[in-house]
């Protein structure tokens, strides 16, 4: 792009935003440079930082009219660089629209602007019983914008939902810099379910400048169980076992052996340390039904020989069991100096033999691998240990990472649970879907914006990117799973 | 029950459509074909493409070929005590699965559990170009790709022809009560938003000076929560969830009066529209039986941020849907481009674009 067109360009968004919300200084770009996926660092052209929403529509239209590419963001805690800047484009920063903008406790709902706080939902909720469900790990500081984004999860969607089943309509600006509404005041809106295929598009579609989201009763009691396995095959089928019995857990995580003895080093939750894996279950509902839940769970546990079992009832006890698990990346990550997150989704009856393939992969790849993860949702979090200063040994994590989420397309599942795609999976959705379904996505995507002007290049790859890494595959041996049907 | 795989000859036959131009109209069997504006075109049949594919009780997810009827999925989910959560409308005995995520209804539990959409986790389509293409997945978390098999839910088949679904499902709750209270309506709508802070509740209804309540849940919860709340217990036998779900309740015969839905936040005070109303999801979904103007119908749902939708017996003057801002028109119309491009799946079916 000239240098002269981007002038022109940044004199018009001068007359439309004023010059103290627009970031053009290298060292002010630069803290834009990546999100939380820090292996990609990009600095944008420049950063834009609206305080309306008719700023943010002047800013989309010049955009548009300027072919200036637009990536929207919110607090950059994304993992799968889905914020990533464009070089020749700008950086459109969200936070600013913070408010919110009311709680209806008789509806149920919030309404709130795109840059407030996951957490702040919560708080808000709170004096009136209610809460909002989707709690990403980082809910202190990710953004209700970014969640919609991603269509975040967290620790309690198997019984709570993801973004998509907590939000109720949405405001959000097109391509063209025009206003639209999608959902309504009551549970639905009429016609096509745009609302739904917004959320987890990654800022590909839209810009959201305000949701709706939906407030549930906050459950009178909460129980935590945390059950040792000296072996991780039972551990891995209690999932199943337990869900099967009718009892929805609203939190069912699992941490292999690596992640058990990091996490006690760290905070000594009192996990026992030498167990193969364990399971930290939270049951949560009045006090009758917590009872029958948890007998119910344990029975499971039994027959599959637990060796530890601890119900925590009283909060600080269930504070301190949760402290292990919230502060386990933190923990592993002190077992070497870098680490790379998975996110794979797998059915559930799978867990014990994807775990034992990831072993036999970190073996192949010479990189140790410690799993905590969400394991009623089937959705893996592996974590690959690697030292980013050694020669090759980031090549060899990023490989390993790519073959785990293959083996999860293999066994029926998905290369992204809530991560996202961003740029770190666009080779793996070569895998996951046909250039058909690529194809169709490049026409929604088309649909919404024809110039492809919102976060280019991000989550959908090109049929030539996946031609390129089909033959890169193909040429470096055997295509992987090669008795698995692709589609 | 045995698998009948018909997806190769039912996508040969949307090609051939596609290259001749032909319009085809989707039918499963029937039993929604009066919701929706007046679709032409040669039926498309799809009741013999059916089987369940997939059922897993402890993934919690079953997959189903489209002409599956509603009753057998339920019937083998219910032997290893599951259930579709969004309790889907049949509207007949003889309802399929595809028609029940095609029209996207939800029944009783739907403002407590979630509708069709939060339970569908994949569907594999027939697009307008004559080809199969899958989306989502069986797995409950996946956000690789858009977000199509949401988009194909309540889509009225005007983007795709469903071929498979996968589901989500859910444990039959262990208990289940159901409560009469005698009041006014705006007093029901009060109450119903009121219990609705507790957890437990799962139907609401109100018509005729009668409120129903159900709770459901564990046999403990369920009977602390019925006792705090008061009311008469209504015995199996009077329980009105089915009728209101099926429309069988005498309140939707047709009398000649339009059939209305109105979507609207559940604490909307009643509106002044004369009609007749049942209400439903704590009040997020209202009947009105009415001959009142379509406009002033549409015009008291948008004042409060909702929509009307003319459900059942309307006149083919007035459109069934609420009508597009201009913005959301123009996307309504280029996302029917890019899944149908020469338009012969179900054309005008949800909006004529």
């Amino acid at each position: 792009m000239d240098k002269a067109h981007q002038s022109r360009f940044f004199a018009a968004l001068r007359r439309v935003i004023p010059s103290r919300l627009i970031l053009v200084a290298e060292h002010e770009r630069a803290v834009y440079e990546c999100d939380g996926l820090a292996v990609y660092r990009q600095p944008p052209l420049a950063v834009v930082l609206p305080e309306t929403v008719a700023q943010v529509q002047d800013v989309v239209r010049l955009a548009r009219d300027y072919e200036m590419p637009v990536v929207p963001r919110g607090a950059g805690t994304g993992l799968s660089g889905g914020a990533l800047p464009c070089a020749e484009g700008i950086l459109l920063v969200l936070a600013k629209l913070n408010r919110v903008l009311g709680v209806d406790p008789i509806n149920r709902t919030a309404t709130v602007e795109p840059g407030v706080r996951n957490l702040q939902v919560s708080e808000a909720a709170a004096p009136y019983g209610l809460f909002y469900a989707p709690d990403p790990s980082s809910q202190i500081a990710c953004t209700i914008g970014g969640n919609i984004a991603e269509n975040a999860g967290g620790v309690h969607c198997l019984k709570y939902g993801l973004t998509v089943h907590n939000v109720q309509s949405l405001v959000w600006i097109n391509a063209d810099g025009e206003r639209l509404c999608s959902g309504g005041s009551g549970l639905d809106g009429p016609g096509l379910d745009i609302a739904s295929l917004l959320i987890g598009s990654e800022g590909l579609l839209g810009v959201v400048v305000e949701a709706t989201v939906r407030l549930l009763p906050r459950p009178a009691e909460t129980a935590v169980i945390l059950a040792g396995f000296a072996e991780l095959a039972p551990a891995a089928e209690a999932v199943a076992a337990i869900i099967a019995t009718g009892v929805i857990p609203a939190g069912l995580e699992m941490m292999d052996n690596l992640a058990i003895r990091a996490a006690e080093d760290y905070c000594a939750p009192g996990y026992p340390v030498d167990a193969a894996a364990i399971l930290l279950i939270e049951l949560d509902g009045d006090a009758g039904e917590i009872e029958a839940q948890t007998e119910c769970v344990a029975r499971v546990l039994r027959r599959l020989d637990v060796t530890t079992f601890v119900v925590a009832r009283d909060e600080a006890r269930r504070r301190c069991l949760w402290a292990g698990r919230k502060a386990a990346f933190a923990a592993v990550g002190r077992l070497a100096p870098d680490y790379y997150c998975m996110d794979g989704t797998i059915p559930r009856a799978r867990l014990a033999y994807v775990l034992a393939e990831i072993q036999n992969l970190s073996r192949h790849y010479r990189l140790p691998v410690a799993n905590v993860f969400h394991a009623g949702d089937g959705n893996l979090h592996p974590l690959i240990l690697f030292d980013g200063n050694q020669p090759d040994e980031l090549r060899r994590a990023l490989d390993f990472g790519g073959r785990i989420l293959e083996l999860c397309v293999a066994v029926g599942g998905s290369i992204t649970g809530e991560h996202g795609v961003g740029v770190e999976k666009l080779d793996q959705m070569c895998t996951q879907f046909a250039p058909k379904v690529l194809t169709q996505f490049h026409g929604i995507k088309a649909a919404f914006d024809p110039g492809r002007m919102l976060n280019p290049g991000k989550a959908v790859p090109s049929l030539a990117r996946c031609a390129e890494f089909g033959m890169m595959h193909v040429h470096s041996g055997q295509l992987p799973f090669p008795d698995i049907e692709r589609f | 029950m045995p698998d009948h795989d018909l997806s190769e000859a039912l996508r040969l036959r949307v090609a051939e459509a596609a290259a001749t131009e032909t319009a085809l109209r989707i039918v499963g069997s029937g039993s929604k074909q009066f919701y929706g504006n007046h679709c032409a075109g040669e039926p498309l049949a799809m009741h013999a493409h059916a089987g369940i594919v997939d059922y897993e009780p402890g993934e919690l997810v079953i997959t189903a070929r489209s002409g599956t009827k509603v009753l057998d999925i339920e019937k083998q989910l219910a032997a290893h005590r599951q259930m579709l959560a969004w309790d889907p409308p049949r509207f007949g005995p003889q309802a399929t699965i595809g028609g029940a995520i095609a029209t996207g209804l939800s029944g009783p539990r739907r403002a407590y559990t979630g509708a069709a959409r939060d339970y569908v986790l994949g569907v594999t389509v027939v697009t307008g170009r004559g080809e199969i293409q899958a989306f989502g997945g069986r797995v409950i978390k996946n956000v690789a790709g858009f977000d199509v098999s949401r988009l194909m839910t309540g889509a009225l088949g005007t983007l795709g022809v469903i071929l498979d679904v996968s589901l989500k499902v859910l444990p039959l709750p262990e208990c289940e009560m159901t409560l009469v209270f005698p009041c006014d309506v705006s007093t029901a709508i009060g109450q119903m938003n009121q219990l609705a802070r507790h957890p437990g509740l799962s139907g609401t209804s109100h018509y005729d000076g009668q409120m129903y309540i159900r709770f459901s849940g564990s046999t403990h919860s369920v009977q602390a929560a019925s006792a705090a709340a008061g009311g008469v217990v209504v015995s199996d036998a009077d329980v009105p969830w089915e009728r209101l779900r099926e429309q069988t309740h005498p309140f939707f015969a047709d009398d000649g009066r339009v059939l209305w839905r109105l979507s609207l936040a559940p604490a909307t005070p009643p509106l002044p529209l004369p009609g007749d109303w049942l209400i439903e999801w704590g009040g997020a979904q209202r009947w009105l039986k009415s001959n009142t103007e379509a406009t002033a119908v549409r015009a008291a749902a948008e004042r409060h941020g909702g929509h009307a939708t003319a459900f059942r017996y309307q006149p083919d003057a007035v459109g069934a849907f609420h009508p597009l801002s201009p913005p959301a028109a123009r996307l309504h119309r280029r996302l029917k481009e890019c899944f149908d491009p020469v338009a012969i799946l179900n054309r005008g079916r949800l909006y004529a674009l």
